[in-house]
This record gives C-alpha cells, structure tokens and sequence, in this order.
C-alpha cells in the first residue's frame, strides 16, 4: 500500500531523535570556573592529604570552593565565583611548586545522569564564549645560543676534516671563540671559516700563548634568527594546538618577542599548558670511545637513575627537527615506546652515522628547557625572578646492532602518557627557542555581551519568520516541515555536542545554512507534490511520486554540498575546518529529517486512508 | 502564486542580456581587486593591542563604541581575568602612541582608567592557513567537477564549477568595490555562498536533466525555460526564506554580523541569478545536445532489436 511505512521505521526514527533530545540537553547547563591540578609529568595525581591541603590554603583565603572532581590524570577544584579564579590558581601554584601544572578551566556542570551516558555540551569558541589565554615569550637569546651551538658543531667538523688542530670553542652571548695553538692554525681556520660563515665579523687576538679566533655575529643575522626562530615559534604552536585538538584556537604574535595562545573554554587546559609549553627536543649522539679527547665529549646522567652517567660525543647526528612522524606503541612487554620515522636527510644521516658504527652505543637525549620562578628579596619587596634551565638526561643507550635507516624505535620512557606527548612533540615540530609562560588569564568572549544577544535574537526571528512562511505556504504540510526543521536542530546540537565540536560565529554560519537546505528540501518535495496533484494524480500517488521524484535532487544537491564539507574539513585547519564540520554534520542531520521524518508525518497523518483534500 | 506557476517566462531568450550583465558584475569585481584589493580585517592583518584597567567594571559596549565613533576600525573587546581589565585589539598600524590616544578618548567619558600596555600583535590568520584554504577550494572545485561530471555529464560540470568561480568572484570583488571589512566571518560565509550556490546549481541542472528525458522536442532553450519555470516557485520559495533569515540577521544582529549578512544576502542573490543564468545558459553555450544525457549506445540497441 503507498504511503506507510513498516512499524520498525517510526521506531527507528522515534530511537534517533529521543537519542537526539537526551544529548542536546547538556547544553542547558552552564559551566563553572575552576582550576585543575596534574603532575608535571602527566601521569599522577595528588594524593588525599595533598588534596586536603591544597583545600585548606583555599579556605584560609575566602575562596568558595564549589565541588572537588579526582580521577586518575588530574584534580578539578570548582570555584563559586570566577573572579577568585587567578587567585586560587597564584595560591595553589605557590603552595605546589613545580612538580605540578596548576591550570584555569571552565569545567561543564553536566548532571550526573547525562555524564553517565558520555552526554557533554557543545564548546562555545573564543568569539561567544571566550577561554583561557596564554602569553608565551620567546627566549631570544637562547635562539642565538642554539644557533652558535649548531655554527660550532660545523667548524669543528671543517677543521677536523682539513685537519687544522683546536683547543675548544666558546661561546659568549653572541660570540663565538675558538682557541688554537698558534697564529698559524688560527689564519688558516680564519680564512677557512669565514667563506662559509658570512653571518659574523671576525677578529683574531692573542690571549697568553693561545691564539683566538673572535667571531660576532652581525645585527642583520642576529634580526633574521629572531625572526626565524619567532615565526617557527608560530607555525609549531598552530601545530601543537591542531594536535591537541582543541578546535578554533587562536596563536597569534604580540610585540616582539611574545606569543598568544587562546583556547575556548571547557577542556583539559592543563594537558594544553603542558604540550604548549612542553619544549623537548632530542638529540642522537654516539658514546664517546674511552680514548676520545676530553674536548670532544659531554658527560651525562639517565633520566630515570640519575647516578648513573655516560659519556657522549659533543656532535649531534641528528635532532628531533628530522622527525618525519612519531606514535606511541608499546613492546613486547608492554613498556611504552615512540615509533619514529625520519625525513630523507635524517635517514641518510642517521645512515652513515651507524653504518661505520656498529658495535658502538647510541644514546638518545632528552633536552628540556623549563624554568622555575623563585621570590627573592630586594630593597624590602618580594619579587619574583624566572631563572631558565635546561635538563638534559639520557633516555636510552643502546648497542648499534646494524645500519639503521628511515625508520626506529626510542624506549626506555617512564609512562604510556609520557611517550604519547612525546610522540605528539616530535610530530608537530620542535620549538626554534625555549619559551616560557608570562601570564595565563581566562579571556572574555571577543564579540560583546550584546552582540552575542542581538545575533541570538536576529537568528530567532529570521527562523519564526520561516515557520510562518511555511505555515501559510504549505498549512499543514508546513506544520510537518516545521517540526522536522526543530527537530534537525536539536539532532544537529546533540551532534556538535557529542563529537566536542567547538560552535563559533562562523559555525553558525553553517547551522544557518543547513536550516535553509533543510527547508529547502521539504519545499522540493511539496512543490513536486503540487505539481504532480495538478497533472491529475490522485492524492496517494501524487504523495507517493512528489517523494520520490524530488529524491534525486535532494540527494544530488547535497551530496555535492557533503564533498566539499568534508575536502574543507581535511585540508583546512582552525575556522575553516569548524565551518565544516558544522556544514557537514547539518548536511547529514537535515536529509534524515527531511527524507524520513516528514515523510512518517505525512504517511502517519494520510496513508493508507481515504483523504478528500490536501491541505498543502 | 498559482499565476506564477501557469505563465512561462521565456528565461533563456533574455540570457544574453543576463551574460552582459554577468559580465560587466565580473569585470568591475576584477579591476576593482586588482585596484584596491580587499580591505582585510583585524583577522588577516593584525593590529594593536591595548590592555588597560578601570576602577570600576565598564560596559564593554560602551567601550567599543567610543573606539569606534573615533577613528578606530575593527574593534573587539574583550574582558581580562578581571571584569575591571579590559583587553583591546584595534586594527591599527602600531606606534608608541596608540595606548595614549585610546586612555585619551577612554578618559573623555569621566571614567578612571589606565594603560598596562599597547603592543603590536600579529595576523590570527597565518599564511599557512591562507595557502591550505586556496588549496582547499580548488581540490573542492575539482571533486564537485568529477561528481557533477559522473551523475550528469562533463558539460555540466564545467557550468556548475563557473558558476561557482562567478559568485565568489563578485561578491569578493563587491566587497573590494565598497570597501567592506574582509574578516573571518567573511570568510565562513563566502564558504557558505559556494554550498548555497551548488545546492542551488544542481536543482535546476536535475529538473533539466529530468526535462530533457522526458520531452519529446529538440529544442533546448524551450526545454529549458520549462525546466526552470518549473523550479521556479522551489527556487523563490527557498531564496526568499533564506534571505528572511539572512535580512533578520543584517537589520538585527549587531555590527559583529553585518558583513557577515552582507556578504550571505549577496551570495544568495548571485547565487540564485547564476543557477539560472551562468550554470543554465551556459550548457547552451556548450551546445549541450540530447544524445549527451541519453547515451547513442542505447538507442542502437534498440535498432538491433527491431531488426529481425
């Protein structure tokens, strides 16, 4: 018979939109403020007396603790008012030290029931919502630093190659020094160096017997290693965020020297402080040989046992800068490991490293820079001075068994959690210079209070305005169009919030979209119902065949709209990419409303029964 | 609108007042991009950013509009931690003096205010993300090609993906015209103009495609003006209820979604204009025939089975 359909359909469709309501309803909840608390390392958690500790200092100040949340990861205190909020965090950042991240959040107060069922609300980005705002500066002099580092690895590697013989190299802010023996050997090595190095003015003095070779850089070089090393700074923290997953965050350069990073509101901002901040690189060394010279080495401790040392060569065959890709897995034992694969000039490096090698050890490095803020006393006042530095630990040393090539494996990590962020680090790029945290803030939204209302309101009456002109275009077939229309904005929120879509301006300007596809479908299907009533049909035919005729043009039309959604979705990053998930998600959530559920109004309301007159 | 449906207006016979329009639309667009490019917002440009701490919480509305009734373009406003501090983003060139003028015209309302800091702040945009969108659209653009190619046929495909390059093009180039602040909301919704467009474009090539099918005459512009005064009322019904949408945005919504509005009213406009008038005329112009849409293979077979 036309126009019914099989009861399991109405179930289905009834399943899908309960399942829509309950996960749209966290949306009604507004979040709280509150700090979050995780160890420095990212795998423990305080324990209770801690954790009692850390309430009282709160109490002791008047701050209004509203609920404390613990699970394994990281201890979420929620705060009664937000402008306590900087407080609370400068308090417990003082009273834990360093071996914790003390972050700002704004924590979702979901009811326990919809949490149950992984239910969460949709994220509001940094333009309706706003979130938490991070300074960052740029250790320029270190950038400077790590390039004369680099400088004098490959003098070192020239003059040993042309076989002039060196005491050492120094380096001082932006000059580098080399000692030699004799002016003979220093005028060689000048006039060696300095056609390959055209970024310094050269000098050559005497100091006691020893002759020095004096290298400064010049300001034009200095400006272009700042520049690099902020721009770089840019492109791996875009990286690092996208990484993260945090989606429509904003990384942007202010002034000089200093980096913004804003993350919309509701997330694991302590996870966020860490990658962001996280400046670990690695470098590939060999062990030093028992007769190597003393000038060529580096001694240093393991990561995990630090009485235990070795010995490595000062020259790096490569850095965490030719790291291609990196996963975390774990071995045969269950212990995590990072699966690296290298970019072309890192596996040929690494090649001709360990072909000539083998039986030698390899050790990996782990290179941090972090600082610790420490309050002196000066002149009577308290201030606070961030000293920078830099840990330097062996993660493993292991013997060269054969050639290695493009592809290997780093053990010896301490946490699964550890090697996924150390996975995540070398993917998205090592940092051109250590930076550090001047201010972290929560940020209001950028658009104001009354825009977000005034565009909340102009979005209501545009859409009271469609139901009207569907209502008096179609009458009760509006009415059906309209109820499908409400109910594709509830599946569309249930389904930004289930997939933790972050919802902006521009998001909005998708959902706007979609609406308008989604009555436009229904119109396709009720223009054709008229049409085919007029040429004759009789009411459950012309139904029947308005449905299927208008199909293939609802399914043409947005399938092209779904391919290019989803192309913007994989190639673009940030805005772009929320537009169309939000483009995508509609796309999908209208044909389902459009297609079946006007369609088991209709056959509920008209099928199979005798119908005199359409009202449409 | 049952009068609407019963009268044929003759659409194709008036395309090519429609192509001369089209392309006057195009070439000013162009010379105008060329000329004096797009006025980038804050967004694209970077600027100035200005924090400063009151005494007692201000009224960011307040705030923004003394910004911007003074020469000051672009504003957002922002509170900071506190709802006493307040962080502003001008799209200004930064100079030392900015932070003044801005504590200057802050201060001329009586209220106490006063600077922590002006400083220079980059683009939100990097170039990288520019570089990936382009990217984007063009592998988007040739995806749509294929798919249209493959359920319709290749001439479609070339009017449909014009058609595209058409809207985008003039509202861009409008935008540059008068000069509109080109920022990322601009941007979602030029995104939004080519899904508008393409949903647009492929209803009336469906109904031409359908039309073709089923009529018995050879004579295109007939069969096409039939095949869009058919979509017809489909296509008002649903412009005009996506420009209700999008009027009640622009009058209403504030100034952080004008151009936003602007933009989407203007893509919808061009975007219903070009589904008939550049996608639609065009598969004229390419001398779009029958045989395209019904395979000649079939027609032999029918032959062979008249034969015996």
């Amino acid at each position: 018979m036309l126009n019914r359909y099989p009861l399991w359909k109405y179930l289905l469709i009834l399943i899908v939109l309960l399942a829509g309501v309950v996960y749209s309803l966290p949306n009604l909840y507004p979040e709280d403020p509150a700090v979050q608390i995780s160890s420095a390392q990212g795998d423990t958690t305080l324990d209770d007396a801690q954790l009692e500790r850390v309430q009282q200092t709160l109490r002791d100040a008047g701050i209004g603790i509203k609920a404390v949340e613990r699970d394994e990861a990281s201890v979420l205190i929620r705060l009664d008012d937000p402008d306590y909020q900087l407080r609370a965090r400068d308090l417990l950042t003082e009273r834990l030290g360093n071996d914790f991240v003390v972050a700002l959040n704004l924590a979702e107060s979901t009811p326990t029931w919809l949490q149950s069922l992984a239910a969460s609300p949709m994220t509001l980005g940094l333009d309706l919502r706003g979130g938490v705002h991070f300074l960052l500066e740029v250790d320029m002099d270190a950038a400077v630093t790590q390039r004369l580092e680099v400088n004098a690895s490959a003098m070192r590697e020239q003059l040993r190659s042309e076989r002039i013989r060196y005491r050492g190299t120094d380096i001082d802010g932006r000059t580098l020094t080399i000692t030699f023996a004799g002016d003979e050997d220093r005028d060689t090595a000048r006039r060696l160096i300095s056609r390959e190095f055209r970024d310094f003015d050269y000098a050559s003095e005497q100091e006691g017997r020893a002759s020095l070779l004096v290298m400064t850089l010049t300001d034009q070089a200095v400006n272009e290693i700042q520049d690099y090393a902020i721009n770089q700074n840019l492109t791996t923290l875009r990286n690092r965020v996208d990484e993260l997953g945090v989606a429509e965050p904003l990384v942007q350069r202010q002034g000089p020297d200093r980096i913004v990073v804003e993350l919309p509101g509701v997330q694991d901002t302590v996870a966020a402080k860490r990658v962001v901040g996280a400046t670990a690189n690695l470098e590939f060394r060999l062990e030093a040989r028992p007769d190597t010279p003393d000038i060529e080495t580096e001694s240093f401790a393991f990561r995990n046992n630090p009485n235990r040392t070795a010995d490595l060569m000062r020259d790096v065959i490569i850095t965490g800068d030719s790291v291609s890709s990196a996963s975390r897995s774990f071995d045969e034992n269950g212990r995590p490991q990072v699966n690296i694969n290298l970019d072309g000039t890192g596996g040929t490096l690494m090649n001709r490293a360990t072909r000539t090698n083998i039986g030698r050890n390899m050790a990996v490095l782990f290179i941090e820079h972090k600082t610790r803020d420490r309050v002196v006393m000066e002149d009577g006042e308290e201030i606070t001075v961030r000293e920078p530095y830099t840990e330097r630990g062996l993660i493993s040393l292991a013997t060269i068994q054969s050639a290695l090539g493009n592809s290997f494996r780093i053990t010896g990590l301490d946490s699964p959690t550890e090697a996924g962020e150390l996975a995540l680090l070398l993917r998205s790029g090592s940092l051109a210079a250590p930076i550090y945290f001047v201010q972290e803030r929560t940020i209001g939204p950028s658009l104001g209070a009354e825009n977000i209302a005034r565009g909340v309101m102009s979005v209501q009456i545009g859409l009271l305005l469609v139901v009207l002109f569907m209502l008096i275009r179609y009458k009760v077939f509006g009415i059906f169009a309209n109820l499908a229309l409400a109910l594709n904005l509830t599946l569309l929120i249930a389904a930004m919030s289930l997939l933790g879509a972050t919802l902006t301006l521009p998001g909005i300007a998708g959902i706007v979209l979609t609406l308008g596809m989604a009555v436009d479908a229904n119109v396709l299907i009720f223009e054709r119902i008229r049409e085919e009533l007029r040429n004759g049909l009789s009411i459950q035919q012309a139904i029947h065949a308005g449905y299927e005729r208008a199909f293939s043009s609802i399914v043409d039309a947005n399938i092209t709209t779904l391919l290019v959604a989803v192309i913007l979705f994989s190639i673009g990053t940030g805005p772009v990419k929320g537009f169309a998930v939000t483009l995508s998600l509609g796309i999908i959530t209208s044909l389902f409303t459009a297609l079946l559920v006007t369609r088991s109004m209709v056959n509920l309301v008209y099928g199979g029964k005798p119908v005199k007159k359409l009202w449409i | 609108m049952k009068t609407l449906v019963n009268r044929q207006f003759d659409f194709m016979g008036k395309r090519r007042i429609a192509f001369a329009i089209s392309a006057v639309l195009l070439v000013v667009s162009i010379v105008s991009l060329l000329l004096q490019q797009l006025n980038l917002g804050l967004d694209f440009t970077g600027g100035t950013l200005v924090e400063v701490r009151y005494a007692v919480a201000p009224s960011l509305d307040a705030v923004r509009q003394i910004l911007e009734a003074a020469e000051f373009r672009d504003v957002s406003v922002q509170t900071f931690g506190a709802s006493t501090e307040v962080l502003i983003r001008l799209q200004q060139a930064f100079d030392p003096e900015v932070g003044d003028r801005v504590i200057e015209l802050l201060r001329a309302e009586g209220e106490a205010v006063e600077l922590v800091r002006a400083e220079f702040v980059g683009a939100q945009v990097g170039e990288q993300l520019r570089d990936q969108s382009g990217l984007g659209l063009l592998v988007a653009l040739g995806v749509v090609m294929l798919y249209v190619a493959f359920r319709f046929q290749y001439k479609f495909a070339i009017g449909a993906v014009l058609a595209l390059f058409h809207d985008v093009l003039i509202v861009v180039g409008i935008f540059s015209l008068f000069q509109f602040d080109f920022d990322l909301t601009v941007m979602a919704a030029l995104l939004a103009v080519i899904g508008y467009s393409l949903n647009d474009t492929i209803v009336v090539y469906d109904r031409i495609r359908e039309t073709i099918r089923t009529s018995r005459i050879d004579d295109m512009p007939a069969i096409f003006n039939e095949a869009i005064n058919l979509t017809l009322s489909r296509t008002l019904a649903t412009s005009g209820t996506t420009l209700l949408v999008l009027m009640a945005l622009l009058l209403l919504g504030g100034d952080m979604i004008h151009h936003f509005s602007i933009a989407l009213i203007l893509g919808v406009v061009v975007g219903t204009f070009s589904s008939i008038y550049v996608a639609a005329a065009l598969l004229l112009a390419v001398k779009l025939e029958r045989k395209d849409l019904i395979p000649p293979k079939k027609e032999e077979h029918e032959e062979e089975e008249q034969l015996p």
